[in-house]
């Protein structure tokens, strides 16, 4: 079984356009909605849930009122300041570490497990999903991260499909780190603007640093011809294989507002064609059995 | 006044208006604590005085005390320490620096050393000063760079800050404490979604927020529908023009060639300290 992590750095440039895209080229692929803090694949590939599950990643503390002796000392020990002036817990800022139950002297804190999101299998059109759904303001997106690869992992050997298509968020940090850890290839999809540039060279440094395999696709590279030109320089000095330039079009919008995949949407366009020859050069290089 | 610019949904947006309304309103500190991809600085261009480095505190065992209790890792959380039956092994990119292990240690065993996670970057634009935080690559937690660039900001300036993408922990990080937060959408599905769970988690931080709306005309009206039905405030609309794109990716801020827009985000800061109640 093969996995492909979709990624960007830079937030925008078109990650879940284009898994959504190769979710629908790939027959019987498992995909993987890895950016739970704010999820979009669901709006084009509609899932129908068969199975909820209540995701608790931390814990949080809880004083007891009755108990508490308004010391202060969870307040002064607290690196997160999440004990508030007149000693109440902040949900939001607590990471749940549990020093504010060890140096209170009256007993009065305890650690509650908390909820912090839900994770979801669901079934498409095109074939099965995870996905999940962060809680407001909820921590810890990078071990749901991990719930929902290891769901998708489930699913695909379930289903005997030899392939598992992430969806990543934007960034660097540690939902993106658990949405690489592991997979055979990183596709970055990036824009030619000097942000783009700057996002992607960060990218690269990190697939590098984790060991996958990484390959590049330059999206509405017609916005900034000569930022292209420098990115496909970039990438030939850098050894790194670009499987496509695709063109800008108000069509990608067009399909996202009629809650469809640019290959539904505008199947003969030429984003569908190029996407096309992404997914056909993927094939050949990094999903080559 | 403290104003954060984010948006739920990446690439909406959010540095442009931060930088074009950082450059209009002038005299401002600019915090980029999109720390994860800092991006500011290519549309500022400015000069460049220091570089700090960012650490956080981690568990340094002492081997000659440890008698390989296991206490520490038991209390840990995060899984940050391991006890085998010869070693306590550590995990700094695991770690949260609450402190706990060294206090439930019955050997005094564990100190404190510096973890490097990231850097601070100072530089300035006439009077317009930039401090920008950069995550190293590898590294999971953005927060604590997060929290090392807004421990810069100074007290009584107006201050500007441009927030990572998402809704989790770094979104809050950035938020936290401002006096009012201006959430950049886009007119699409996308957008809308992403704005919409933006939105509930300032409503639980009580933090008061207005809508501006980038890349209009292009999508549908359902971000508008949304926002009137709750009654959020559409501050400015920044229309989708092929111009504005180019200068974006030449790294060019937009109110710079088109000036008429300098006055538009004079009124947007004016409207935004009002709302603030500034």
């Amino acid at each position: 079984m093969k996995q492909l992590t979709v990624l960007s750095g830079k937030g925008g440039t078109g990650k879940t356009t284009l898994t959504a895209a190769l979710a629908v080229l790939a027959k019987n692929a498992v995909v993987a909605d890895c950016d739970v803090d704010a999820p979009d694949l669901h709006l084009l590939l509609h899932p129908e849930v068969i199975e909820m599950q209540q995701f608790k990643g931390s814990k949080v503390a809880v004083i007891n009122e009755d108990q508490c002796v308004k010391c202060g000392m969870c307040k002064e020990k607290c690196a997160f300041d999440a004990i508030t002036s007149d000693l109440k817990v902040d949900a939001i800022a607590c990471e749940g570490c549990g020093v504010c139950a060890i140096v209170c002297p009256a007993n009065a804190v305890t650690l509650a497990e908390r909820i912090s999101g839900s994770a979801y299998i669901s079934k498409t059109k095109y074939g099965f999903m995870s996905h999940a759904m962060l809680h407001p303001g909820e921590a810890n997106s990078g071990k749901l991260v991990t719930l929902v690869r290891q769901n998708a992992k489930i699913l695909a050997e379930k289903e005997n499909s030899d392939l598992i298509i992430i969806d990543g968020s934007p960034g660097i940090g540690c939902p993106v780190i658990a949405s690489i850890t592991g997979v055979d290839a990183g596709l970055v999809v990036t824009e030619p603007t000097l942000s783009g540039i700057h996002d992607l060279e960060r990218v690269l440094r990190l697939l590098e640093h984790f060991h996958v395999a990484p390959f590049v696709c330059v999206n509405m590279y017609d916005i900034n011809r000569d930022n292209a030109e420098k990115i496909l320089r970039f990438c030939g000095e850098n050894g790194v294989e670009v499987v496509g330039q695709i063109p800008f079009s108000p069509k990608v919008t067009e399909a996202m507002v009629n809650g469809k995949s640019i290959m539904e949407y505008s199947p003969k366009g030429a984003v569908a064609k190029e996407i096309e020859n992404v997914w056909q050069t993927l094939c050949s290089s990094a999903l080559r059995k | 006044m403290i104003v954060s610019v984010a948006s739920g949904k990446g690439g909406t947006g959010k540095t442009s208006v931060a930088v074009n309304m950082a450059l209009s309103v002038g005299n401002v500190q600019f915090l980029d604590c999109d720390v994860e991809e800092p991006n500011a600085y290519l549309l500022l261009h400015p000069k460049m005085h220091k570089r700090e480095p960012v650490t956080t505190l981690v568990p340094s065992i002492n081997e000659k005390l440890c008698d390989h209790c296991g206490e520490c890792s038991k209390f840990c959380q995060y899984n940050a320490l391991f006890t085998s039956p010869e070693k306590v092994l550590v995990f700094p990119e695991l770690c949260h620096s609450c402190g706990g292990c060294a206090m439930v240690c019955p050997k005094n065993a564990i100190s404190w050393k510096q973890n490097r996670i990231g850097v601070l970057n100072f530089g300035s634009l006439r009077d317009l000063a930039l401090v920008y935080g950069e995550l190293e690559v590898g590294e999971p937690m953005a927060v604590p760079v997060i929290k090392a660039v807004k421990k810069q900001m100074r007290k009584g300036k107006n201050v500007i800050l441009d927030s990572p993408p998402g809704a989790s922990c770094p979104f809050v990080e950035t938020v936290r404490g401002s006096d009012f937060c201006v959430l950049v959408t886009e007119p699409t599905p996308f957008g809308l979604h992403d704005l919409k769970i933006a939105v509930q988690v300032l409503k639980i931080m009580a933090v008061p927020f207005g809508v501006v709306v980038n890349r209009a005309g292009l999508g549908d009206r359902k971000v508008y529908d949304y926002c009137k039905t709750e009654g959020i405030r559409v501050m400015m609309e920044i229309p989708y023009q092929r111009k504005i794109a180019e200068l974006y990716s030449r790294g060019i801020p937009f109110t710079i060639e088109m000036p008429e827009w300098t006055t538009k985000f004079h009124e947007l800061y004016d409207e935004i300290k009002e709302a603030a109640g500034k």
